[in-house]
């Protein structure tokens, strides 16, 4: 049948209709949400709550928690050269990453500006999975010319949820992933569901026992539902990124484009990082082969030359300092409060920042935070002292016990 | 295994000449060759029994003076070779002395505008001319160097007055249509100027900045005299002899036939080079005069240098719009009007501006020029060594052929030989009856015979975008490379192509002013 070619072209253009995605698990989600409160997270619908973000927070340290991550952008890297690929990439020794394995690591360009970070999986010798939040795939593709790899996005094709809190080893055992015991923190491996296969790793954003699950997006909701029926009895609860950023503060993440500005998105040249700056340094692998940025980063280090440094601070009282400027002795404005929340874990008020250099490096003492809290409609301004604290702010025995209590 | 100081990759004149000025140094250098005759495009080659064609390069017109100090060339020969604009009519404008000191065959006025508008050249290329004798600058970190050389310039441009500094900056990015049509009125010294612009160069004689094309042809000298030019092989000698000579009297160790398989690299830092027979070869400095995007797209394990970096190589523009025609002829032919003197010169078939532009029209769409323009050599005339007795060679540089035929050139060859002859025999009648033997080198050909990624003399394009900090690509302007330990050296480094040794010399120095590993 001959169609019009005006008729051709609006059909293969059928995503403007739908300009925010929904995520394969939207249904449920969907379903379970109270505060219908919805933000974009890389193109797609994501909550921010589901029902009360507080009680979200604590299911995540108490019980269990179930967060969508699908819309993490997800790349699959495969072909005979894919390691000497990606160790060229990213800034760790991905020939020290064992079958099996997952790690947490950044890449950058070739002027050693951090592009993102990310957590890559090992899924077969020759077969790797790459998530991060930023869309990668024109680098990708590029660093791919003269390597036999295969470089694919699946970021739609694959759904992923988190599986976070004391309990979750408990849902899934419940829900009868029969070996699961074994993984060991960022081990993977693959379990049946249904006729497909689900990949789950120890690994999460909160600093807390907790697992990701990935499954073909067909196959979302089942999963959804196996896990929901097996949580009834674990406390499990659905929750939205409010929570989740709370936790992964306590944990002291960063998040690209929130705590630092991702090359590619830094439209001034003062902003980008290199991973030294950021509190990455301890990826960058002098031995391993040549990689994107090498040669810049150990130029910076030689002649000290590092404008930044990304520190995690402790602020007296208990009011957030979040977007506040940080000083020494109280005048010289030194940097800023990236993220920041009271712990209600460490029962200590804490923060992200990034300072410029040497403060937070050779003058560590006498910095100070001015916190503006709005009280109706009045800011009360607020000379906090802050003290450098290390990361993370909260750390747990059981993320790492092995075998995963049960609780 | 053996060690050596420096290894020169690439035995054209450029590899040649840095060989030469690093083995002057004190240093240990071997060049390795993948062919078997050194000399790259000023190569020779024989195209019909007896009959040998003195190569791409057929006339040098850009030698530096101090790389021809090192060649020893013979400084005793005669005047310049002239240019002949041939006409349809038999009515030749003839250049002479250094581009057109003296113009025969034109009216006085035409001359004396002529004579003004080369002057202004001149002098703008010899501001330019500052630039092509040293590094290009490192933006961000400029040496006083290179703001004695910008303050040099500066000066230069005001002690003729403001006046002519206004000009400078209005002229630079001209074409050289516009230019020509603003002081002259013969279309034959209007095409010539054209012609020459744009010869080798993707850009049509009314493209923007077309003009830089002259303002390279006009920082070249030989001998001293600005503009003037000598046909390739006379006196006897080819120059890639003289370059080859110059070597090994400075004592470079020389392997031709040897090609290279890769070069060595650990962690940001190259250290040899392993040759096509798995032989390894190590050096503190690995010197490659070899187009950059052979360097760095097959030589150089990918793992080995940054994404970004091989992404600007691979993105170099680099395909050549010219064809190399050889003619093995049983005598010397006749082009009526121009004197038998004057035939040992350059004959250069361009009408008029509009001739030359509407010959670069189908390059743009990857078709070849149905009315070429062209320049042409008789090589023989100059060494008689060249063809048999009685006989002559006729070379010429045939614009416009595109690299990327969109019919591909096995078919278009035929087509575009028959055009070329025919074009000829326009203007020497009976030359067709005399050919022997025919050599047509596409620009597909050419990247064949010299390992020249795209055909292109110039080893990527000299337009603006690819000149000074940003040639062959910024991260390697200063001829050493991302990659420590490598240098670049080849006419895809700046300043640019034509026989001049400056990438060869300006990479040498650079080796020299390092550091030795």
């Amino acid at each position: 049948m001959m169609m019009h070619l005006t008729a051709l072209r609006r059909a293969a253009q059928g995503h403007i209709q739908t300009p925010r995605l929904e995520t394969p698990f939207h249904a449920r989600l969907a379903a379970l949400s109270e505060t219908n409160d919805w933000y974009s997270w890389a193109g797609y619908k994501a909550p921010h709550s589901i029902f009360d973000t507080e009680l979200e927070y604590f299911a995540i340290r108490s019980t269990a928690a179930l967060f969508d991550i699908s819309p993490m952008v997800k790349y699959r890297i495969r072909g005979a050269d894919a390691e000497r690929y990606l160790n060229r990439l990213t800034l760790r020794n991905v020939a020290k990453l064992g079958l099996g394995r997952v790690h947490y690591t950044a890449w950058c360009d070739d002027h050693g500006h951090v592009l993102d970070d990310g957590t890559l999986f090992r899924l077969g010798l020759n077969d790797f999975r790459l998530c991060c939040q930023e869309r990668h795939l024109p680098w990708l593709v590029d660093s791919a010319a003269g390597f036999a790899v295969e470089i694919a996005e699946e970021t739609d094709e694959i759904a992923a949820v988190a599986l976070q809190g004391p309990t979750s080893f408990a849902v899934l055992e419940a829900a009868g992933f029969a070996g699961v015991e074994a993984l060991k923190p960022f081990q993977l491996s693959a379990f049946p569901h249904l006729d497909g296969t689900v990949t789950i790793s120890r690994t999460g954003f909160t600093g807390d026992l907790g697992y990701e699950l990935f499954v073909d997006a067909k196959h979302a909701l089942s999963l959804w539902d196996r896990l929901w029926a097996a949580g009834t009895g674990f406390g499990l609860k659905a929750i939205g990124y409010d929570a989740l950023n709370r936790a992964r503060i306590e944990a002291g993440f960063i998040v690209a484009n929130a705590d630092f500005i991702t090359a590619e998105a830094a439209l001034r040249a003062d902003r980008e990082r290199l991973p030294d700056e950021i509190g990455l340094d301890w990826l960058v692998d002098a031995e391993k082969p040549y990689f994107n940025g090498r040669d810049a980063i150990f130029r910076a280090r030689e002649k000290n030359s590092l404008k930044h440094i990304l520190i995690g601070l402790e602020i007296e009282g208990n009011i957030p300092a979040e977007g506040a400027i940080v000083y020494h002795r109280g005048k010289k404005e030194v940097g800023l409060v990236t993220a920041a929340i009271w712990s209600p874990l460490a029962k200590r008020n804490i923060a992200i920042a990034t300072l410029s250099r040497p403060y937070g490096s050779r003058i560590v003492d006498d910095l100070w935070v001015e916190i503006y809290a709005l009280r109706e409609l009045q800011y009360q301004k607020l000379m906090k002292r802050a003290r450098i604290v290390a990361r993370p702010f909260v750390k747990l025995d059981r993320r790492s016990a092995n075998p995963p209590g049960r609780f | 295994m053996t060690s050596f100081d420096a290894i020169v990759i690439g035995g054209g004149h450029n590899g040649l000449t840095a060989a030469t000025f690093l083995a002057r140094s004190g240093r240990k250098v071997l060049l390795v060759e993948a062919n078997d005759a050194l000399g790259g495009v000023a190569r020779g080659y024989d195209f019909h029994p007896g009959f040998s064609s003195p190569g791409l390069a057929h006339i040098v017109n850009r030698l530096d003076p101090e790389v021809a100090a090192a060649l020893s060339l013979d400084d005793r020969r005669s005047e310049p070779a002239p240019t002949v604009v041939l006409s349809p009519t038999g009515r030749h404008a003839v250049l002479r002395g250094g581009y057109g000191e003296v113009i025969d065959g034109v009216s006085q006025e035409e001359a004396k505008r002529f004579k003004e508008l080369r002057g202004k050249l001149v002098f703008q290329a010899t501001i330019l001319k500052r630039f092509l004798r040293r590094r290009p600058p490192e933006i961000g970190e400029m040496a006083l160097a290179d703001f004695a050389t910008l303050a040099g310039a500066g000066l230069g441009l005001l002690r003729k007055g403001r006046e002519e500094s206004r000009d400078f900056l209005r002229m630079l990015l001209m074409n050289v249509a516009d230019t020509a049509d603003e002081y002259l009125t013969d279309d034959r010294l209007k095409a010539l100027l054209a012609f020459d612009a744009t010869l080798g160069i993707h850009l049509g004689p009314r493209s923007p900045t077309s003009l830089l094309g002259l303002y390279y042809r006009l920082t070249g000298e030989m001998r001293g005299v600005t503009g003037a030019q000598v046909v390739a092989n006379s006196g006897g000698r080819s120059a890639a002899a003289a370059f080859e000579a110059a070597a090994i009297h400075a004592g470079v160790t020389i392997r031709t036939g040897t090609p290279v398989a890769r070069i060595i690299a650990d962690r940001g830092r190259a250290t040899g080079i392993v040759l096509s027979s798995g032989e390894t070869l190590e050096a503190g400095a690995v010197v490659s005069a070899i187009h950059p995007k052979s360097t760095f797209l097959s030589l150089t394990d990918p793992a080995e240098i940054g994404t970004g970096f091989r992404r600007a190589i691979g993105n170099i523009r680099s395909r050549g719009n010219v064809a190399k025609l050889d003619l093995a002829l049983e005598r010397v032919p006749e082009f009526p009007g121009a004197a038998a003197a004057d035939l040992s010169g350059r004959l250069v078939i361009a009408r008029s501006v509009d001739h030359v532009e509407e010959a670069f029209n189908p390059a743009k769409y990857g078709q070849f020029s149905n009315d070429p323009v062209m320049e042409i050599t008789l090589p023989s005339l100059s060494d008689p060594s060249l063809a048999p007795s009685g006989g002559c060679t006729l070379s010429a540089l045939v614009e416009f052929a595109p690299y990327a035929l969109a019919d591909g050139w096995e078919k278009g060859k035929p087509a575009f030989q028959k055009i070329v002859l025919e074009t000829l025999e326009r203007y020497a009648p009976g030359l067709g009856d005399s050919i022997v033997a025919v050599s047509l080198l596409t620009p597909a050909d050419i990247e064949e015979r010299y390992n020249l990624p795209g055909g292109h003399w110039h080893h990527g394009e000299l337009q603006a975008d690819q000149l000074l900090v940003n040639r062959p690509v910024n991260a390697a302007s200063g001829y050493a490379t991302p990659l420590r330990g490598l240098y670049l050296a080849s006419a895809g480094s700046h300043p640019g192509g034509g026989i001049s040794g400056l990438p060869g010399l300006l990479a040498a120095r650079k080796v020299i002013s390092e550091k030795r590993a």
